[in-house]
């Protein structure tokens, strides 16, 4: 291997785990529901759009951007609340199917509302962050996908300082544990999933504006789900650390199966190569690296 | 656009079906099968609308065609072919039907068996099968003004010119960045063939659906160092190749984009990353020409403008609808010059695509003069050998780069009959003649 493939090879890698990275992002959002109630909300994608929408729509109209920002996040919460209140409430103690489904219809009418309030029209999304990419020792660095990995490690650090030190965090995490403990030591479940949708909310504005940047505000953004699902197998779907961790393997390994395994099978691989890699690890490891083992008495 | 503009629109698309259902003997109808929600609805909105505009300005200024009203009902598909399908069935009982367009490949694919035994044609403008040209093995099935392999030579000869000649083209390196789809694999062979016969050096990268991720295929394109990359995309996938091109330092002003990476929609998303990024067209986008200015003066003025956002009136999806609108209208006039000014039935509006001539003197005398070149229509060649151009980004507005360029039509046409009369043999399907094209169905 000579000097200039062994540099490329380290710059698909990199390529890789940054946008391993943006896939996380979507991920914690899967997770942070997941960890407190129980429900895989397959709506966080749609949510994902209707954060981005709304945000860059307000823009358009003239509103300032930090103004943009505070009433998107606004709008996500009473979204939210709405949810829990209307959807999750009314199905509690129902089978995890159930409310899969329940999700995935939600995806659905979420999608519609987007294009119902903002219309059908393909947005461009400026956030001010260059993207002209810098040289590092021979090797190109996208500076946007830098600082959205930089978010994603503030937005982690950030939620791990609240799971483990705030009162509300705690609570998250005796709900995580066992919701029927938490309800006898006086918990209040529907304020604590409320919250939470609202934190999933807070993360799908964060992924909306990087994603919207990126690939522009229009519908497709939904389908950025399908690339946290890998994710969220490998890594666990409680854990924000497995989303992490699975993020950065899933990006790595799918970029380098593209350039290095694609032309041996007529290229395009890295849409199933990802699935691939997290059946593997379900058949091997069916909580994920980092998901909690469930132990059941039988 | 807001939600009463929606129940509004809504309203007024549940009473064209309702009138279209009482259809009148003097009324020509055309079923749309269109997308305005769902992933790919910002082209569904600005093809359609520019359709449905062009209709509207047939009937308002002209009281129809020759005295017969045009009259249309729309049915949502969302771009899926299963919805497509389903309209269709629930749309073909109307009578009066000239034609249908429902601008997807798919969906095109799906309706062939079935418009071919109700004899009606079935409009592919600048997309669906090559061999679909052939007018012998598909009577009814017209992909108008460009055919996949007419676009990729047209592609080819502009980067020739580029180049300052084909000949010029031995030694360079293109790579083709293709939608991981059967629309992007398409003109796999052609480009091919095109290498081998110019001796340019081809790599041609699939991209996966939906494309909102490709930096593994830009950086393979970077090690590859090619001279140019043509984009052949659909949707997401187009603003995120520029966007990614940027990131891996290749310059935009050497990408070329493919007629469906041609639009507004393509570009805007991928901001400055976008200039300078060139894309082939058939029809010229902007609102300086006089029948778009019509639309605007006539359609608009009288409140009955079908794009909510009027900015996006000129854009390049509203002009391919306007053209299409056009096209259809044109052949629907073509035939009632033979058939008489009434209610045609689809196989006397097929006979009128099939004649369907418009020389650069009658595109000005329809007010399209630079917005699209002409068209050559036959029994034989359905097609019609439009001509292209190529239109340039500068972050604000397409503006044209080339003069109308004419694909090599002598040397795609038998490969074209080559992959037609094998679909011929494998379907049972008997080769037309010249004779069978002007028996005519009229009841």
């Amino acid at each position: 291997m000579s000097y200039y493939d062994f540099l490329f090879v380290i710059e698909v890698l990199v390529g890789g785990l940054l946008s391993g990275v943006m896939y996380s992002l979507v991920a914690i959002g899967f997770v942070l529901i997941y960890k407190t109630s129980g429900v895989l909300n397959f709506a966080q994608g749609s949510m994902v759009l209707f954060a981005a929408l709304t945000f860059v729509s307000l823009v358009e109209r003239g509103i300032p951007f930090a103004l943009s920002l505070l009433i998107t996040f606004a709008v996500m919460v009473a979204l939210g609340f709405t949810i829990e209140r209307t959807v999750l409430r009314p199905l509690v103690n129902r089978s995890p199917m159930t409310l899969f489904m329940a999700t995935l219809g939600l995806s659905y009418i979420i999608e519609g509302a987007a294009q119902l309030l903002w219309g059908t029209q393909v947005h461009g999304l400026d956030l001010g962050i260059d993207d002209t990419p810098f040289e590092v020792g021979g090797i190109l660095i996208s500076s946007f996908d830098l600082l959205a990995a930089g978010i994603a490690a503030a937005m982690v650090a950030g939620l791990s300082a609240f799971f483990s030190w705030t009162r509300i965090g705690l609570a998250f995490r005796a709900v995580a544990d066992d919701q029927f403990a938490a309800l006898a030591v006086g918990l209040r479940l529907p304020r604590i999933w409320g919250t939470v949708w609202t934190a999933a909310g807070f993360v799908a504005l964060v992924a909306g504006l990087l994603w919207g940047a990126r690939l522009g505000v229009q519908f497709s953004l939904s389908l950025i789900v399908l690339k946290a699902l890998p994710v969220l197998v490998l890594g666990g779907f409680d854990s924000i650390l497995g989303a992490i961790v699975g993020g950065l393997i899933i990006g790595a390994s799918e970029k380098l199966a593209e350039v290095y395994l694609g032309p041996f099978v007529g290229g395009g691989i890295e849409g199933w190569f990802a699935y691939a890699l997290a059946l593997v690890v379900l058949l091997v490891r069916p909580s994920g690296l980092f998901g909690q083992k469930t132990v059941e008495r039988v | 656009m807001t939600f009463f503009s929606h129940l509004r629109k809504a309203a007024i698309a549940t009473a064209f079906v309702l009138g279209a259902t009482a259809v009148h003997a003097d009324e020509q109808y055309f079923p749309l099968q269109s997308y305005r929600v769902g992933p790919y609805a910002a082209g569904g909105t600005g093809f359609f609308g520019g359709f449905i505009d062009y209709l509207n300005l047939i009937n308002i200024r002209d009281g129809g065609v020759n005295g017969v009203k045009l009259t249309w009902s729309e049915g949502e598909t969302q771009y899926e072919v299963e919805k497509g399908v389903e309209v269709y069935e629930r749309l073909k009982s109307n009578p009066g039907i000239a034609a249908w367009n429902p601008l997807s490949v798919g969906i095109a694919y799906a309706m062939i068996d079935r418009i071919t035994d109700d004899k009606v044609p079935l409009i592919t403008i600048n997309h669906g099968r090559t061999d679909t040209t052939d007018g012998r093995v598909f009577p009814y099935v017209f992909p108008l003004l460009l055919n996949p392999y007419s676009e990729t030579s047209g592609i080819v000869n502009y980067i020739a010119s580029k180049e300052g000649g084909l000949d010029k083209l031995k030694g360079k390196k293109i790579v083709v960045l293709y939608h991981g789809s059967p629309y992007g694999k398409e003109t796999i062979p052609i480009y091919e063939l095109l290498a081998q016969k110019y001796g340019f050096e081809l790599s041609q990268i699939e991209v996966p659906h939906p494309g909102n991720e490709q930096q593994a295929q830009w950086l393979t394109i970077r090690r590859e160092h090619p001279d140019y990359v043509v984009l052949r995309g659909w949707g997401v996938m187009n603003p995120v190749a520029l966007k990614t091109a940027q990131k891996t330092g290749f310059p935009a002003d050497h990408i070329v984009g493919n007629v469906w990476s041609n639009s507004e929609e393509d570009v805007i998303p991928a901001g400055d990353a976008a200039k300078g990024y060139t894309a082939i067209t058939t029809q010229a986008s902007g609102e300086q020409y006089p029948v778009v200015q019509e639309i605007v003066k006539t359609v608009y003025g009288a409140g009955k403008g079908n794009l909510e956002d009027k900015s996006r009136i000129g854009s390049v999806y509203h002009n391919l609808g306007i053209v299409n609108g056009i096209l259809n209208v044109e052949a629907v006039r073509i035939a009632q010059a033979k058939f008489g000014n009434r209610t045609l039935t689809g196989d006397e509006v097929r006979w009128g695509f099939e004649h369907l001539k418009l020389d650069p003197a009658r595109v000005e005398a329809l007010g399209a003069k630079d917005l699209f070149h002409s068209i050559n229509v036959s029994w034989y060649n359905h097609e019609g050998d439009g001509y292209v151009t190529f239109q340039q980004w500068d972050g604000k507005k397409w503006n044209v780069v080339s003069d109308w360029i004419a694909p090599d039509w002598k040397l795609l046409r038998p490969i074209i009959e080559k992959s037609s009369e094998a679909y011929a043999k494998e379907k049972g399907i008997k080769i037309r003649t010249a004779e069978d094209a002007e028996a005519v169905v009229s009841n």
